[in-house]
C-alpha cells in the first residue's frame, strides 16, 4: 500500500536538515536501511491506530516545541555508588562523567563503537528495533537508528559491583536529542541499569537490550521533570532461557511522554517484569505507556503493572498487550493498569489485549479507573490526619503495588520520597 | 465535657430528619450509654459528632469543652479530644498499620502545636498498648485492618484509641461482631482508658457490653430523640422487656 501523501510529506519536513552521523561501513548499512524502512513507512499520525489516544504532533513535528531546561532538578540516587554517564543536550560529557570503567561492563561510546569497522554492536544495533516493527509500526524508533548521534554500548561480561548510571541533562531550551543505547548482557551476568532525567527539551531515545541465557537486567528510570519536555522512548528486549528482565519507569511533570516497551522471550522460563507510575496536572499533561510482550518459549513470566495519577485535566493512556505464541505453554501473563483520578477533568484511557495461540496458559488483565476512596479519607481525617496529608497516603498505598516492582529497595524509597514531595506540592 | 443541645440533623441527599432535637450532656469523666431501637439516630449522631459529609445540621449545637465542634474539620475534632471508634472499621489497603498510627498521633500533635513523637517513643508506646490488646507485631505491620477479623478490627480501634489519648471517645456499636471473649478483651481496653478527664459515649443494642464497660448514666434514644435517662438499670430494664415499654410509656 502506498504511503499517503500527508504521511510523505510530513516525514520529508522532518528529515530536512538531519543529517546521519559518519560511521563505518556496518553501522552505515544499519542507518542507510532504517532510512529507507523510515521512508517507507512514514512517521506516526494521529489517524493511526496505535496513536489513537496519543498525538504524536510534539514528537515528530519539524520544529522542536521549546521547554526550558530545569535549572535546580535534584540530583538522584546521590547516596548510591555507581558509575555515571553524563549526556548533556544528548552529547556525551566525558568531563563531567565519572571514568567510564567498570569491572564486568566493557562501556563504549556509540559514535566510536560505530566507527570502527568490526564491533560487537553490529548484531544488534538496529536489529532489535527492526524485530520489534512486527506486527505493529513504530517508526520513532526507526527514525532513531537511522539518525542517533550518541549512545552507549554496553557489553555485560560479569556482575559489576555497582549500577551504570546514564544521567541524562538539558541545557538549552530547544534541544532535539536522539539518543541510542545498546546493551548486551552474557549469559549469566548481572547489571543495574539506571537512566535519569530529561535528555533535551524533545527527545528520542531507543534502548536495544539483548538478555542472554540466565542473565539479569534490571533497568530503573526517572525519567525527567522539565514541565514542557517531550520525549519518545522505546526499550526493545530479547530475553532469554532462565534470564530476567525488570524496567521501571517513574514519571513526574512533562508536556508529552510516549514509553514503548518491546519484549521478546525467546528462551524457556524466563521473567519479564515492566511497571511504571506516573503523575500528572494540569492539561498539557499527557502520558502514554504502550507494551508489547510476545512469549515464544514455554513457561515464561510477564507482568505489567502500571498506575497512574492524574489531575486538572491530565490525560494517562495505557495500550498493554500479551501475544503468547502457538507452543508457549506454561505461560503465566499478567496485566494491571489502573488510574486515580483526583478530579473529575482528568482522563485515563486504557487498551489492554490478550492475544493467546496457546492452550495452556495462565494470563489475567485488569484495568481500573477511580477516585480516591471516601470512606478512607473519612477514617484517616477522623484520626487527626489533615485531608491533604490523608488524601497524600491514600494516593501513595495506591501506588505501592507499582513501587513494588523495583527490587532496590534503596532505590524505590527514593522514588516514592519523590512522589510524595511532588503529591504535597500539587495537593 | 461533651454538650448536645437540641441537635436537628438531615440527610444532604434528601429531606429527611434523622435527629430531631436531641439534648445531652457528658461531665468529664463520666460514661454514658445510648441504646435505642434500630433507625432511631444512634450512628447519625456519632457521625454528625465526628464531622462525616453527608449530614446537615439543622439546628442546634454540639460542643466539646466549651468548642463548637460543628464549625471543625474531622480532623480539628479530632485533635480537639473527640475520638469515634467505629462500627465497621475502614480497611485501607497499602497503608501500614503502624505508619497510619504514627502518622495520626504527629498529626494531632503538630495540630497542638505539640512536638512530635520521636520514632523510638512511639513504638515503645506502640508496643505496650498493643501487648494489653493482645495485638501481635504483625497486625501492627499489616495494611490498616485489611484482612483482620471483627474482634482484630476493633481491638485495632481501641488500640487507636489508646495511642491517641482523646478526651471524648464515642463508641459506635462496639460490641457488634464480637464473641464473648473478644467483648471482654475490647472492655477492658476500654476500661484501662477511664479517667477523670475522660469521658465516653457508648452506643449499643446490649446491655451485654454494659456489664463489662458499667456506664454512669443510660439514655434510651427512639425516632431522633433521647426519650428517657437513668441509670444502669434501665438497661437492664431494655434487656428485660424490650423497648416497647418505654415507648409507649414515653408516648
Amino acid at each position: 500500500m502506498a504511503l499517503p501523501q500527508i504521511k510523505a510529506d510530513a516525514t520529508k519536513d522532518r528529515l530536512i536538515g538531519m543529517a546521519m552521523p559518519a560511521c563505518g561501513a556496518w553501522a552505515t548499512t544499519a542507518r542507510q536501511d532504517a532510512l529507507n524502512r523510515l521512508i517507507a513507512m512514514g512517521l506516526p499520525h494521529k489517524r493511526d491506530e496505535y496513536w489513537r489516544y496519543t498525538d504524536p504532533a510534539l514528537l515528530v513535528g519539524a520544529e522542536v516545541s521549546p521547554s526550558e531546561a530545569l535549572r535546580t532538578d535534584t540530583p538522584i540516587f546521590m547516596d548510591k555508588d555507581k558509575v555515571r554517564l553524563i549526556f548533556v543536550d544528548g552529547v556525551f560529557d566525558a568531563d563531567a562523567s565519572d571514568d567510564p570503567t567498570l569491572e564486568g561492563v566493557e562501556i563504549t561510546r556509540l559514535v566510536d563503537a560505530q566507527a570502527a569497522d568490526v564491533h560487537w554492536a553490529q548484531g544488534l544495533y538496529g536489529q532489535l528495533e527492526t524485530a520489534g516493527q512486527n506486527p505493529v509500526d513504530r517508526p520513532l524508533a526507526i527514525m532513531n537508528t537511522a539518525f542517533a548521534t550518541d549512545g552507549v554500548c554496553l557489553h555485560v561480561t560479569g556482575k559489576p559491583s555497582k549500577p551504570l548510571h546514564i544521567s541524562y541533562r538539558q541545557s538549552s531550551d530547544a534541544s532535539d536529542v536522539v539518543l541510542h543505547h545498546v546493551v548486551k548482557l552474557d549469559a549469566g551476568t548481572e547489571l543495574t541499569l539506571l537512566e535519569t532525567g530529561t535528555p533535551g527539551a524533545r527527545s528520542n531515545v531507543v534502548l536495544e537490550v539483548d538478555v542472554a541465557d540466565n542473565a539479569t537486567l534490571h533497568h530503573v528510570r526517572p525519567q525527567g521533570r522539565a514541565h514542557n519536555r517531550a520525549v519518545a522512548t522505546h526499550l526493545f528486549a530479547r530475553v532469554g532461557t532462565e534470564a530476567t528482565l525488570k524496567s521501571f519507569t517513574l514519571a513526574m511533570n512533562g508536556k508529552m511522554t510516549r514509553n514503548e516497551f518491546v519484549a521478546d522471550i525467546i528462551g524457556d522460563d524466563a521473567v519479564v517484569h515492566v511497571g511504571g507510575v506516573c503523575v500528572g496536572d494540569g492539561k498539557d499533561f499527557h502520558h502514554d505507556d504502550t507494551v508489547f510482550i510476545t512469549h515464544d518459549a514455554l513457561n515464561g513470566e510477564s507482568r505489567q503493572v502500571f498506575k497512574k495519577v492524574l489531575r486538572n485535566a491530565a490525560t494517562g493512556v495505557f495500550q498493554g498487550k500479551i501475544l503468547v505464541k502457538a507452543g508457549a505453554q506454561k505461560t503465566d501473563g499478567y496485566q494491571i493498569s489502573q488510574s486515580l483520578l483526583l478530579d473529575e477533568d482528568a482522563q485515563f484511557l486504557a487498551k489492554p489485549e490478550l492475544e493467546i495461540y496457546a492452550d495452556d496458559v495462565a494470563c489475567s488483565h485488569g484495568s481500573t479507573t477511580g477516585a480516591i476512596d471516601e470512606t478512607a479519607l473519612f477514617y484517616l481525617r477522623s484520626r487527626g490526619v489533615p485531608e491533604q496529608q490523608a488524601t497524600t497516603l491514600l494516593t501513595l498505598a495506591f501506588l505501592a503495588e507499582a513501587l513494588d516492582e523495583i527490587a532496590d529497595e534503596a532505590l524505590a524509597e527514593e522514588l516514592r520520597d519523590r512522589l510524595e514531595g511532588w503529591l504535597a506540592r500539587h495537593g | 465535657m461533651l454538650e448536645i443541645k437540641n441537635l436537628h440533623v438531615q440527610l444532604e441527599e434528601e429531606d429527611k430528619q434523622i435527629l430531631k432535637g436531641v439534648d445531652l450532656k457528658i461531665g468529664a469523666g463520666e460514661v454514658h450509654a445510648i441504646m435505642g431501637p434500630n433507625g432511631s439516630g444512634k450512628s447519625t449522631l456519632s457521625y454528625v459528632l465526628s464531622g462525616k459529609d453527608g449530614y446537615e445540621v439543622t439546628d442546634g449545637s454540639a460542643t466539646l469543652e466549651d468548642v463548637d465542634l460543628l464549625d471543625m474539620d474531622p480532623e480539628e475534632r479530632a485533635a480537639a479530644g473527640l475520638f469515634l471508634a467505629f462500627q465497621y472499621p475502614v480497611e485501607i489497603p497499602g497503608v501500614g498499620n503502624m505508619t497510619f498510627l504514627r502518622t495520626a498521633v504527629n498529626a494531632q500533635r503538630k495540630s497542638r502545636g505539640e512536638e512530635e513523637m520521636s520514632a523510638g517513643d512511639f513504638l515503645k508506646e506502640v508496643r505496650a498498648r498493643a501487648k494489653d490488646l493482645k495485638i501481635d507485631a504483625d497486625m501492627l505491620k499489616r495494611p490498616v485492618n485489611v484482612g483482620f477479623s471483627g474482634g482484630e478490627k476493633k481491638r485495632n480501634e481501641i488500640l487507636q484509641m489508646a495511642m491517641l489519648a482523646p478526651k471524648m471517645c464515642v463508641l459506635d456499636e462496639t460490641d457488634s461482631g464480637l464473641d464473648v471473649d473478644a467483648m471482654k478483651l475490647v472492655s477492658e481496653g476500654v476500661n484501662a482508658l477511664r479517667s477523670e478527664g475522660r469521658s465516653f459515649l457508648v452506643i449499643t443494642h446490649y446491655q451485654r457490653l454494659l456489664d463489662h464497660i458499667k456506664p454512669d448514666v443510660v439514655h434510651i434514644m427512639a425516632n431522633g430523640r433521647i426519650i428517657k435517662t437513668g441509670g444502669p438499670e434501665l438497661a437492664l430494664e431494655v434487656e428485660n422487656n424490650g423497648y416497647a415499654d418505654i415507648l409507649a410509656e414515653v408516648s
